[in-house]
């Protein structure tokens, strides 16, 4: 190796916050390169993948429609990671949040009230929750990963929801097309910003944050959470529950993904169909480590992942590129992260080893 | 021959079929978490080795040059893990879900231009004689040459973890890193070969679904098969033997799903499609409800990362 690694006494408090920035303008450079691989003008490329999408008010809304549900779900998950527990099942219990709210809508269409939608997004957390409960169950009853377990949900949850919008949820007057019948009025979430489909979910994601930030700084269960996470086994003599934080991150994970679920359904789509999530539960695990599992960092690195999806469209429109471009930016974005925490936690040093030490 | 005898051989057949992406992808895992290191990545391995396969199928008109390409592009990939986990001592678990978003978004990239290709696929071989024997030959002798080599492996890395110097020591990286360095075992390079078997078998695994299986590029194509893998070996608790009876047995729910259909039941094939995952789920709880028994056989040392001087 022409390179080695020293171990850092104190992880570099300045590096942690650099190293995502880091992590970015490499993604960026690697960008232009594959642009440039692919006979576009660079600069015109990434200035249509960054830049053009948020040039108006409303591109920034849209921004913010997308970093919602992102947002609800990353701080769910960052939760989890701190405490060591995998919940990559976001994208399953979004669909079940979706599926719950939505279904309430469809129970209630013609007979609505004010009362609606609070109970929907009261439906879509509880399904959310539900559905995280199922990992949570078989990890500290049966000991079950739960990487698979809440991975293997999410295709049953995809699969429920195709099973419903192709059968008995199907809308009567659709020309058989596979999705449900609009949702009423009331059971629409409201427009924040006339002229732009910005809605309620926004406000819903933010106060998310700031109650994550509250539980992981300033409680005593987040502290535990971090115990259980960093020190398993100073956690298990300090008597902290290892059962219970697994159950705490499922449940917040689940609830909060669910809450996005009904944000896309009782949001900008205002139906079921069998896409209600262009992979945001995935895409929030991207922003769970690229915010440094804090919610603030969460929040800001939704807003860069939801970008990443609206680049790919612009891409689309503007240059006729492909979609799938955002997932291999998603892919790389992840990679760079991971790789600049190195940074944080060693320094790194050019040559070999001197003669005696470790090779 | 009766109908429902050559109903039962058919769907005897299929369900080895649909087993052996399982069985490449799994041996391969396996290998890579005897020395120690947990590779999530193995769906967008595959996803990877498909496209890469299928893309030099249509480039060269040879299915031959398709698998070795995917497996190179397998190996090439796992590569990337290896130095992000093993070199720059990244999060196991974080680095494996990357490689597999990575692997998702880059397969449907380079895939685009080549949904809807037609491709002549391997073809099963066709045993003169002996393929017509009725019942055996169709089971036995009928298949195409790729299930042939993931029985060939099989007993390959079956011999190779019981009965080799190498595998042992591949063994001993995986349970105690610090004594295998210790002893003078290059550990880091070992790992880095496990790693890259388990890319080139993902690879394998990939190109066996889209230049046999069902010949054609799809994006996704690999519907969780590389979750379903990992997930085969913990079932096996790490056991060659229990892996291929595991990816046969994963087979055949697939393909009975798909049976009951055609046998006129109402079933919707949404519904029918969550079985593979349900019985990963259930399979998993009884597996692991044991937990001596997960203790004792998973590698001691699977996940943790390994620094010479830490």
């Amino acid at each position: 190796m022409w390179f080695r690694l020293e171990p850092r006494a104190q992880a570099s408090r300045r590096l942690r916050t650099a190293a995502p920035l880091i992590a970015l303008a490499l993604t960026l450079a690697s960008g232009t390169v594959l642009f440039g691989a692919l006979g576009q003008n660079p600069i015109l490329a990434l200035h249509t993948f960054f830049i053009r999408p948020i040039d108006s008010l409303y591109g920034l809304s849209e921004l913010a429609i997308k970093a919602a549900p992102l947002a609800l779900c990353a701080v769910g998950l960052a939760i989890g990671f701190r405490g060591n527990v995998w919940n990559i099942g976001a994208e399953g219990q979004l669909t079940m949040g979706a599926i719950c709210g939505g279904g309430l809508a469809l129970a209630f269409y013609g007979a609505e009230g004010p009362w609606l939608l609070p109970l929907m997004v009261l439906a879509g957390g509880l399904g959310g929750m539900a559905w995280g409960a199922i990992p949570a169950l078989l990890k500290t009853r049966f000991n079950a990963n739960e990487i698979l377990t809440s991975l293997m949900l999410s295709y049953v949850a995809i699969q429920l929801l195709g099973y419903l919008v192709h059968g008995p949820w199907r809308d009567p007057e659709g020309y058989n097309f596979p999705e449900t019948r609009l949702f009423g009025d009331q059971a629409l979430l409201p427009v924040l910003v006339e002229g732009t489909r910005l809605h309620g979910g926004v406000v819903l994601a933010l106060i998310a944050v700031g109650l994550g930030w509250l539980l992981l700084s300033r409680s005593f269960a987040g502290f535990q959470i971090k115990v259980v996470g960093q020190a398993p086994a100073a956690a298990a003599y300090a008597g902290y529950s290892r059962r219970r934080v697994v159950w705490l991150s499922f449940l917040i994970g689940g609830g909060l993904a669910g809450i996005a679920g009904l944000g896309e359904v009782a949001g900008p789509m205002g139906q079921l169909n069998p896409t209600v999530s262009p992979g945001y539960g995935f895409a929030a695990i991207i922003c769970a480590f690229l915010g440094r599992l804090h919610p603030v960092g969460v929040l800001l690195a939704s807003l860069l992942l939801a970008l990443l999806f609206l680049g790919g469209e612009s891409l689309q429109m503007h240059l006729n590129l492909p979609l799938a471009i955002t997932g291999v930016f998603q892919g790389l974005l992840l990679f760079f992260v991971l790789a600049c925490d190195v940074f944080v936690r060693y320094r790194v040093r050019l040559g070999r080893a001197a003669v005696g030490l470790a090779p | 021959m009766s109908p429902e005898v050559e109903t039962v051989i058919a769907i005897l057949v299929a369900t080895l079929r649909a087993g052996t992406p399982l069985v490449f992808a799994a041996l391969g895992e396996l290998v890579t978490e005897k020395s120690g290191v947990l590779n999530l990545g193995i769906e967008g391995m595959m996803l990877i080795g498909a496209v890469a396969g299928f893309i030099a199928t249509v480039l060269t008109g040879s299915p031959v040059a398709g698998v070795v390409f995917a497996m190179l592009a397998g190996t090439l990939v796992s590569l990337l893990f290896g130095f992000l986990t093993l070199t720059l001592l990244t999060n196991q678990v974080a680095t494996g879900l990357a490689l597999t978003i990575f692997g998702i978004g880059l397969s449907a990239f380079v895939g685009l231009g080549y949904i809807g290709t037609p491709i002549q696929g391997l073809p099963p071989l066709a045993v003169p004689l002996l393929g017509e024997i009725p019942v055996l030959g169709p089971l036995v002798f009928g298949h195409d040459p790729l299930f042939y080599l993931s029985l060939a492996l099989f007993a390959a890395v079956a011999w190779f973890l019981a009965r080799t110097r190498a595998g042992l020591v591949l063994r001993a990286v995986g349970e105690s890193h610090e004594a295998a360095h210790a002893i003078g075992y290059p550990v880091i390079a070992i790992r880095y070969l496990a790693v890259m078997f388990g890319g080139a078998m993902s690879g394998l695994a990939g190109a066996y679904l889209s230049l046999v299986y069902t010949p054609q590029w799809t994006e996704n194509m690999t519907a969780g098969r590389g979750w379903i893998a990992l997930a085969l070996v913990v079932f096996a608790t790490w056991r060659p033997a229990r892996v291929l009876l595991g990816a046969y047995l994963f087979g055949g729910i697939t393909i009975v799903g798909l049976h009951i259909q055609a046998a006129g039941f109402e079933a919707s094939a949404h519904l029918l499609a969550m079985l593979p995952y349900l019985a990963t789920i259930l399979v998993l709880v009884l597996i692991s409800r044991d937990t001596t028994r997960i203790r004792l056989n998973a590698p001691a040392a699977l996940g943790k990362p390994f620094h010479p001087d830490a």
